[in-house]
């Protein structure tokens, strides 16, 4: 299946060497993207105004110059925050980060490990950084970093089952949990005897791509469910005493994180690296593929941060409810229908 | 040797399991010793993810993958999230309780004694099949775990899915005030 691009044969600790690094350029490299492109770009788009427009051509360095300034800061600790746990945060956060990109493919041949359990692997590293803002919110002994991350904590909890239920509809489909499956099984489908383009799930599975895009949102603490960071509350919640490279580290992980959220959301449901017309099994497809990836990455993106500069906070008690009264039951008759219909079918 | 670490398993897969080992019963014992119930709470998490990392030398990759979720996801971040909404100071901690330490010790010790008995009672030299073949050859092992869990025990699934429901609601009639 993998480890033969370019025709050379790799021994496993050198085939891990360039994976652990291609792993460590692009988690980086796609946060920069998505902050400079919807962040700056977007945003000020958006909301009728020009933005950052000094650094570089258009101002697009002006990330890479926000990056340098934070290594340049100082590296304040709070007198009377736990040390460890406080220094130990922002590596946890950014930690589960790395990790769901274990399993995002961008080809046939292009992912860092195809695990049989993959989208299931990705659903339980990411609530692992619900532990790094906890240990962020107490550590820093600050009443309104503890406030910003029990909201996180208790929001984060809410809206991980809503994400976890809206991907099961996919897996029943799909009929299995690797993520390289479940695109092979969008490029197989067939709409109506039409197999032309395949079938991305997006056209069966819409209220999960709903669902999953609500929960996403929520997981990733943006408006309209920025609660846990909201900066006219709790000042900047969890990484409020945070400074300098540990705050690119909650920065960085952040945008990584959305682009990852975003890579599943485009492979679960807008057929991943799969582009109708390229055989699945061929060489071109592991070229085209990461591009065809991009691209849905994008659009999907697109939506999130659309939603993100539009609305207006949820309160926390309509949050919960939202969570837990609507998401929840809506998922469980997706599954339900989706179950029943792959039976009758 | 061959007493601890079975022979067939690669040297790398016993060198590990060693590591991990050795990790789990630091950070278990730092569980019961540190005076601060919110450090306690983040050494659990170090052993449950030692015992993940145990479940996938054993090719048991759902199962660790279950651990995290559940374990690390979500039981240690409801008490992490309970410790900080009621009693979680920084620095030591003087409300822990220590009195009750050599009822506990009393009680881990029967119970270790117990589970070892157990063990080498039900398998004693007997070797498992399941020894140095790769996953490969073990198949699937996901759809082997809902194949026996929806097919063999699918009433004994059922009937833990109504006790927690039972739980559920027991914990909503204490919570209500009215």
């Amino acid at each position: 299946m993998n480890e033969l691009v370019l025709a050379i044969e790799l021994a496993f600790w050198q085939q891990t060497l360039i994976k652990v690094l291609v792993a460590a350029v692009l988690v980086p490299t796609t946060a920069l993207i998505f902050g400079i492109v919807f962040l700056f770009k977007v945003m000020s788009w958006m909301q009728s105004r020009m933005g950052p427009q000094e650094a570089g051509p258009r101002g697009l360095l002006q990330l890479l110059a926000d990056g340098a300034k934070f290594l340049q800061k100082e590296d304040i600790i709070p007198d009377k925050a736990d040390r460890f746990v406080f220094k130990a945060a922002p590596v946890v956060v950014l930690a589960s980060t790395f990790l769901i990109y274990v399993i995002l493919p961008a080809g046939p041949d292009l992912i860092i490990s195809d695990l049989p359990t993959g989208i299931f692997f990705a659903m339980a590293v990411s609530s692992l950084s619900v532990i790094g803002v906890l240990m962020a919110g107490w550590s820093s002994s600050n009443k309104y970093a503890l406030m910003g991350g029990l909201r996180a904590g208790g929001q984060l909890i809410a809206y991980e089952l809503p994400l976890i239920l809206a991907v099961v509809g996919v897996v029943i489909q799909a009929g299995s949990l690797s993520m390289q499956d479940i695109v092979l099984a969008q490029a197989n489908g067939s709409m109506l005897g039409f197999s032309g383009v395949g079938l991305p799930f997006l056209i069966t599975q819409i209220l999960g791509f709903g669902i999953f895009m609500v929960a996403i949102q929520a997981e990733l603490t943006q408006p309209p469910f920025d609660m846990p960071v909201a900066e006219s509350e709790v000042v900047g919640g969890f990484h409020v005493e945070y400074t300098g490279f540990r705050f690119l580290f909650f920065f960085l992980a952040e945008f990584a994180t959305a682009f990852a959220f975003a890579a599943i959301a485009a492979t679960l449901f807008l057929g991943g690296w799969y582009v109708p017309g390229i055989d699945p099994d061929s060489m071109l497809a592991n070229v085209v593929g990461p591009i065809a990836l991009f691209v849905k990455i994008m659009v999907v993106a697109f939506l999130i941060f659309w939603f993100r500069f539009t609305y207006p906070r949820f309160r926390e008690d309509q949050l919960q409810r939202f969570a837990w009264k609507y998401l929840i039951p809506l998922a469980l008759v997706n599954i339900t229908i989706t179950g029943a219909l792959v039976v009758a079918l | 040797m061959s007493v601890f670490a079975a022979t067939e398993v690669l040297v790398a897969q016993n060198i590990a399991f060693g590591i991990i080992a050795i990790a789990i019963v630091v950070a278990a014992v730092r569980v019961v010793t540190t005076n601060n119930v919110v450090h306690a709470a983040l050494w659990l998490v170090v052993v449950l993810g030692g015992i993940a990392a145990q479940y996938i030398l054993l090719a048991a990759e759902f199962t660790a993958i279950v651990q995290v979720l559940v374990y690390i996801g979500a039981i240690v971040v409801l008490f992490l999230f309970g410790i900080m909404l009621t009693r979680a100071r920084l620095g030591g901690e003087n409300m822990v309780n220590k009195k009750m330490r050599p009822a506990a010790m009393v009680i881990a010790v029967a119970m270790f004694g117990l589970m070892a008995y157990s063990l080498w009672d039900f398998f004693g030299d007997t070797e498992l099949e399941v020894m140095g073949r790769s996953t490969a050859e073990l198949g699937q092992t996901t759809a082997q775990v809902s194949d026996s869990l929806f097919l063999t025990y699918l009433v004994p699934f059922e009937v833990v899915s109504v006790l927690l429901l039972a739980a559920l609601t027991g914990a909503i009639v204490l919570a209500r005030r009215d």
